[in-house]
C-alpha cells in the first residue's frame, strides 16, 4: 500500500511525553545480554594474532606449534578467507583489513588467529605461531603521506577526480572539489580576508563495549552470528560474501549493543570468528580487547585544513575556501568529501569551493564516527568565522546571522534547502540567558554551529496484534540509546492506544526484510516512518474486521482514537469497537491482524545546531575546564525527549573531550602509544558540568510526524566551541585539536614571548 | 583448566563455589563461571568501571582483582542490587531520569552510586561527580547519570534508608 510522507500538524497524545523506556529494567538489573554476555554449547574461545609493525610484507606464517597445542581447535590465517569478492574493490579492502594477506598495513592489523577450549589455551597458541616479517618504510601523518617521497602502501592506487589521471601511484585515494560561484571575485570584493591552517588529531567512538560476537557455521553452510552490531543485515550481507554462504542461511542477531557511535557499522572480527567456527566446526565466541579496540577497529581521520576566508565590514561572507586532506587509515575511504560537503553547509556564501584530499596512511581503516567528518571542517571554519568577526568588530552570533542558510539557500553540496532550523538556533542563542552569564577570571565563551545531513534508506517493520489487544512492533534497526520507546511511542500514538500496550522488539535478519545499518542518525526517522505506515496498514485491517463484525460496509468504519466507529445515521446504533473487542475476534473474523511496511525512507530532514560554551583557562597548567554549556538544535519533532536531550548531551560530550584531550598518539616507530582508557582520556563525570539543552522543532515536511535525525550534529559545533571559548578567555587563538594543556600552555608561553 | 584453584564465597548473599586458575580475574569468574554477566569488560585495565563489583563493602574494578581473592569474601554485584522484585532506588532513577542510553556502563555506575550513596546519603554534585569519575559513560555526558543519583539520594533519605 502507498503511503503519503508528507508532514501533517497534528496533537499528540503520546509523542512528546516522557515515558518510561522498555529494556529499562534488564539494563538496570544486568539482565540485558550484550555481544560478550552470550555462550553456546561447545562454545571456543577466539582470539588474534596482530602485526606489531605498521607496514611490513609477510613473508612466512609457521602455524604447525599452535595447531599442534592441546586444546586448540583451529588455526586461520588469510588461506582460510579465500578471496570471493569477484573484483568488487571496497569488498576486497574489507576482507584485508580483517586479515592481512601478505602485507600488514598498521600496528594491530590481523595476522592469524585461533580458536581453543579456553582463553589461556587460545593465549599460548598464539605465542606458538612464528610469523616471518620484512619490515617496509612507514607513514602514519596525513600530510607526510601526501609527499612525492612518502613510502606508498597500494602499488596500485592512482588518485581519482584529477585530470588528467596520475600514471605514478600514490597515497591520494581521490579528489573532491564542491562550491559555486567566482571565489576570485568573491575575495577582490572582501575588506578583509583571513587565513588559517588547522590540525585535528586522530579519535575513536570510544564505546565501551568492545566488539564481540559468538560465531558458529556448520558443514552444511548454515550459520548463525550473534554480535554486537548497528547492522546486523548489513553484516550478514558482508560476512556472506566474504565466507561464501548463502545470505538466507546466515542468521545474525544483534545484541544489545554497548555503543556504537558509528564504530560499529563496519565488520573486523566477525569474519574471522565465523572462518574459526567453519574450521573447528564448533562456535566460536571472539571478543576485542580494549587494546584491540584502539587499535585494529575503525577510529575517525586525522586532518589538515586550510581555511581562506573574505568578508565586508558589514559582516557578509563574500567567498570561502577550504581544502582539507582527511586520513583514511590503510584504505581508500570518502572521508574528505563529506568534509567537502559538510564545511561550508551552515551558510548562504554566494562564492565558495572546498577541495578535498583522501589519504591513505599505516594507520587502521578509518570508519564512521557520529557525523563523519563534519567536526574537523566546523572546527576549521567556525574558527575563522570568529577570526572574521574580530577583525571587522562585529560579534560572532551576528556574523553567523548575517550569512545564515535559509529555506531557499543552495547548500554547498548541490541541492537547495527546504525549511531548516539553522536560523532558529542561533537566534534561540543569542536570546538565551548563558549568553549574559557573567564570566570569570580566565574564562570565556564562545559560540559556534554544526550541519549534518541524516540518512533514510531501507527500512522494514512488522506489527503484529495479539488477541488481547497488545501489540509487538519488530523493527530492523538497532536500539543504541532509547528507541524502543520512539517506535512504540509512534504505534500506539497511530493506533491509539497506550505505550504500555506496545513492546518493540528487534528482529533478527531470519525475521524481518532486510534494514539498511542504523547510522546517519536515521533509526527514529526512517524506522519511524515505517511503524507509521504499518500501523495504518493495520488500522484498514482492523476496520474491515470491525465492518464484518457489524455486518457493514468498510466504507462506513472509521478508525478514532483506538476505536473503529461506524458512520452513518443508519449505524447509529452500533456501539463503537474498540482494538482489543476486534483482536480478541481475529480467529473468526479472518485470522490475525497485522501490518507491514517496507520502504525506502526517502527525505530525511537536515540537522542545525548551534552551542554555547564556556571553559576556565589555567594559564599554569594550559589545562582547560568547560564551566557551562548549552546545546541548542532542531530536532524536527522530539518522540521522547528525554532521549533527543540525551542525544544532544552525549553528542556535546564526546566533542569537548575530542576538543580538550583525546588523541591517537603514535610512535616515530608508527606504532600506537596510548591504546587505553587510561592514556586515551575521554571525559569523565568531573570534567563536565550539566549540560543545559534547548530542543527546537521545526518539523521536516517529508516525515509525518516532522522528524529530523538528532543522533549525530551536535558532535560538530564542540571543537569551533571550545576554540572560540579558549580564544576569548587567553586571547590565544587554538588551530590544533584537541587543545590538550601541554599545546594551550605552549601557545600561552608562545604569546608571552611575542 | 590448569592452576585450578576452589574458591568459596558468598555472592549478593549466596553461598557460591567456584574453580579459577590463579591468574584469572574475579570479572572473568564472576561472568564465565558465576554466569552473572551483568559485570561487564570494558578495559581490563581498571581504567572505566564498568566490572565494578563491592567486596566485603570496599568498591573494586573486578577486572584489577584476582578471582582467587574472593576467598572468604562478600561479592555484591549488580544482580544484588534489587530487592526481590522491588528495585533499588537507584535503579528506580536511573530508568525514571533516562540515565543509560546503550547501558553497558550501567551496572558499574549503580554499584558505584550505591557504594557512595552508603557513605555520604547527602552528596553535593561535585561530591557525585568525583565519586563516579572512575565510571566512563560515552553515551550521556552525565548530565542525567547526575541527576539520577541526585534522586535516588533524596528518595533514600526521605525513605530513611541506606
Amino acid at each position: 500500500m502507498a503511503h503519503d510522507n508528507r508532514y501533517v500538524e497534528k496533537d499528540y497524545k503520546v509523542v512528546g511525553s516522557r515515558v518510561k523506556r522498555p529494556d529499562g529494567v534488564d539494563k538496570v538489573t544486568g539482565k540485558a545480554r550484550y555481544g560478550a554476555d552470550a555462550s553456546a554449547p561447545g562454545g571456543l574461545v577466539g582470539r588474534v594474532l596482530r602485526s606489531p609493525h605498521p607496514h611490513a610484507q609477510i613473508v612466512k606464517i609457521n602455524t604447525a606449534k599452535a595447531e599442534k597445542l592441546k586444546g586448540v581447535k583451529a588455526v586461520i590465517t588469510s588461506a582460510d578467507l579465500p578471496d570471493l569478492t569477484n573484483g568488487d574493490q571496497g569488498m576486497a579492502h574489507i576482507l584485508e583489513n580483517c586479515m592481512a594477506r601478505g602485507r600488514a598495513l598498521y600496528d594491530g592489523h590481523a595476522v592469524a588467529a585461533v580458536a581453543a577450549i579456553d582463553e589461556q589455551t587460545a593465549a599460548k597458541a598464539l605465542k606458538l605461531i612464528d610469523v616471518k616479517y620484512k619490515k617496509l618504510p612507514h607513514v602514519t601523518d596525513v600530510d607526510e603521506a601526501m609527499k612525492p617521497d612518502a613510502p606508498v602502501l597500494h602499488a596500485k592506487m592512482f588518485t581519482r577526480g584529477v585530470d588528467p589521471a596520475p600514471t605514478k601511484a600514490s597515497n591520494i585515494s581521490a579528489r573532491t572539489q564542491m562550491g559555486y560561484g567566482d571565489v576570485d571575485a568573491g575575495f577582490a570584493e572582501a575588506d578583509v580576508i583571513v587565513e588559517r591552517t588547522y590540525k585535528t588529531e586522530q579519535t575513536h567512538q570510544g564505546y565501551i563495549e568492545p566488539h564481540a560476537c559468538l560465531a558458529s557455521v556448520n558443514p552444511d553452510g548454515t550459520a548463525e552470528l550473534w554480535v554486537t552490531t548497528q547492522g546486523h543485515f548489513t553484516f550478514r550481507n558482508v560476512c556472506s560474501t566474504l565466507l561464501g554462504l548463502d545470505i538466507a542461511k546466515l542468521k545474525v542477531t544483534s545484541s544489545e549493543i554497548g555503543g556504537g557511535f558509528g564504530g560499529k557499522t563496519h565488520v573486523w572480527a566477525e569474519p574471522v570468528a565465523l572462518a574459526l567456527s567453519r574450521k573447528a566446526n564448533r562456535p566460536v565466541k571472539l571478543v576485542m580487547s580494549r587494546e584491540e579496540v584502539f587499535r585494529a577497529s575503525g577510529p575517525t581521520s586525522s586532518t589538515s585544513i586550510d581555511v581562506k576566508m573574505g568578508a565586508k565590514k558589514d559582516g557578509t561572507i563574500t567567498a570561502a575556501v577550504a581544502e582539507m586532506r582527511y586520513q583514511g587509515g590503510a584504505f581508500p575511504g570518502t572521508w574528505a568529501m563529506l568534509g567537502c560537503m559538510t564545511a561550508f553547509a551552515c551558510y548562504d556564501i554566494k562564492n565558495n569551493k572546498t577541495i578535498g584530499w583522501d589519504v591513505v596512511v599505516n594507520r587502521p581503516k578509518v570508519a564512521a564516527y557520529r557525523a563523519p567528518s563534519a567536526p574537523m571542517a566546523a572546527f576549521a571554519v567556525e574558527s575563522t568565522i570568529d577570526l572574521v568577526a574580530k577583525e571587522i568588530g562585529k560579534s560572532p552570533i551576528d556574523v553567523r546571522l548575517k550569512n545564515v542558510a535559509r529555506e531557499g539557500t543552495q547548500a554547498p553540496y548541490g541541492p537547495t534547502y527546504g525549511p531548516i532550523g539553522i536560523e532558529n538556533t542561533l537566534e534561540a542563542v543569542k536570546a538565551h540567558p548563558h549568553m549574559r552569564a557573567k564570566l570569570k577570571k580566565n574564562q570565556g565563551r564562545g559560540i559556534a554551529c554544526g550541519f549534518w545531513f541524516n540518512i533514510g534508506g531501507q527500512t522494514c517493520v512488522d506489527l503484529n496484534i495479539g488477541a488481547d489487544g497488545t501489540v509487538n512492533l519488530s523493527v530492523g534497526t538497532v536500539d543504541v540509546g532509547g528507541a524502543r520507546s520512539s517506535m512504540a511511542m509512534i504505534a500506539a500514538e497511530e493506533l491509539g492506544i497506550s505505550y504500555e500496550d506496545v513492546k518493540t522488539n528487534i528482529g533478527d535478519t531470519a525475521s524481518l526484510g532486510h534494514n539498511d545499518t542504523t547510522e546517519g542518525s536515521r533509526g527514529t526517522f526512517s524506522s519511524g516512518m515505517a511503524t507509521i505506515f504499518a500501523a495504518r496498514d493495520a488500522i484498514q485491517v482492523l476496520k474491515q474486521r470491525a465492518a464484518k463484525m457489524w455486518g457493514i460496509p468498510v466504507e462506513d468504519v472509521e478508525w478514532q482514537d483506538g476505536e473503529a466507529v461506524a458512520i452513518g445515521k443508519m449505524h447509529d446504533n452500533l456501539p463503537a469497537l474498540s482494538l482489543k473487542e476486534i483482536a480478541a475476534k481475529a480467529g473468526r473474523t479472518g485470522g490475525p491482524i497485522a501490518g507491514h511496511n517496507e520502504v525506502v525512507a526517502d527525505g530525511a530532514g537536515m540537522g542545525f545546531a548551534s552551542h554555547i560554551c564556556d571553559v576556565e583557562v589555567d594559564p599554569e597548567t594550559g589545562r582547560s575546564q568547560i564551566v557551562r554549556y548549552t546545546v541548542v538544535q532542531d530536532a524536527g519533532k522530539a518522540i521522547h525527549p528525554d532521549y533527543v536531550e540525551g542525544q544532544f548531551q552525549g553528542a556535546a560530550a564526546q566533542g569537548i573531550g575530542w576538543a580538550l584531550n583525546e588523541e591517537y598518539i603514535y610512535g616515530d616507530d608508527g606504532r600506537l602509544q596510548n591504546p587505553g582508557f587510561l592514556d586515551y582520556r575521554i571525559p569523565v563525570c568531573s570534567d563536565m558540568p550539566f549540560i543545559d539543552t534547548k530542543i527546537l522543532e521545526v518539523p521536516n515536511p517529508n516525515h509525518p510526524y516532522g522528524i529530523r535525525g538528532v543522533g549525530e550534529t551536535s558532535i560538530v559545533p564542540p571543537l569551533g566551541a571550545v576554540g572560540n571559548a579558549i580564544a576569548n578567555a587567553t586571547g590565544v587563538r587554538m588551530t590544533h585539536a584537541p587543545m590538550s594543556p601541554p599545546r594551550v600552555l605552549a601557545a600561552l608561553d608562545a604569546q608571552d614571548a611575542g | 583448566m590448569s592452576n585450578a584453584t576452589l574458591v568459596s564465597t558468598v555472592v549478593n548473599g549466596d553461598a557460591v563455589q567456584f574453580a579459577c586458575p590463579t591468574d584469572e580475574s574475579l570479572m572473568s569468574a564472576l561472568r564465565d563461571r558465576v554466569g552473572l554477566t551483568g559485570v561487564k569488560e570494558g578495559c581490563g585495565t581498571g581504567d572505566c568501571g564498568a566490572c565494578s563489583v563491592t567486596l566485603d563493602g570496599q568498591l573494586v574494578c573486578s577486572c584489577l582483582v584476582l578471582g582467587v581473592e574472593a576467598e572468604g569474601k562478600e561479592v555484591e554485584t549488580v544482580e544484588g542490587l534489587a530487592n526481590g522484585d522491588q528495585l533499588h532506588p537507584l535503579q528506580e532513577k536511573f530508568i525514571e531520569h533516562a540515565a543509560l542510553q546503550c547501558g553497558i556502563c550501567t551496572p558499574g555506575f549503580l554499584v558505584a552510586a550505591k557504594a557512595l550513596l552508603k557513605r555520604n546519603p547527602n552528596p553535593n554534585e561535585t561530591e557525585i561527580r568525583y565519586a563516579l569519575a572512575g565510571n566512563l559513560c560515552r553515551c550521556t555526558g552525565y548530565d542525567k547519570i547526575v541527576r539520577a543519583v541526585q534522586a535516588a539520594a533524596k528518595d533514600m533519605r526521605n525513605k530513611g534508608r541506606r
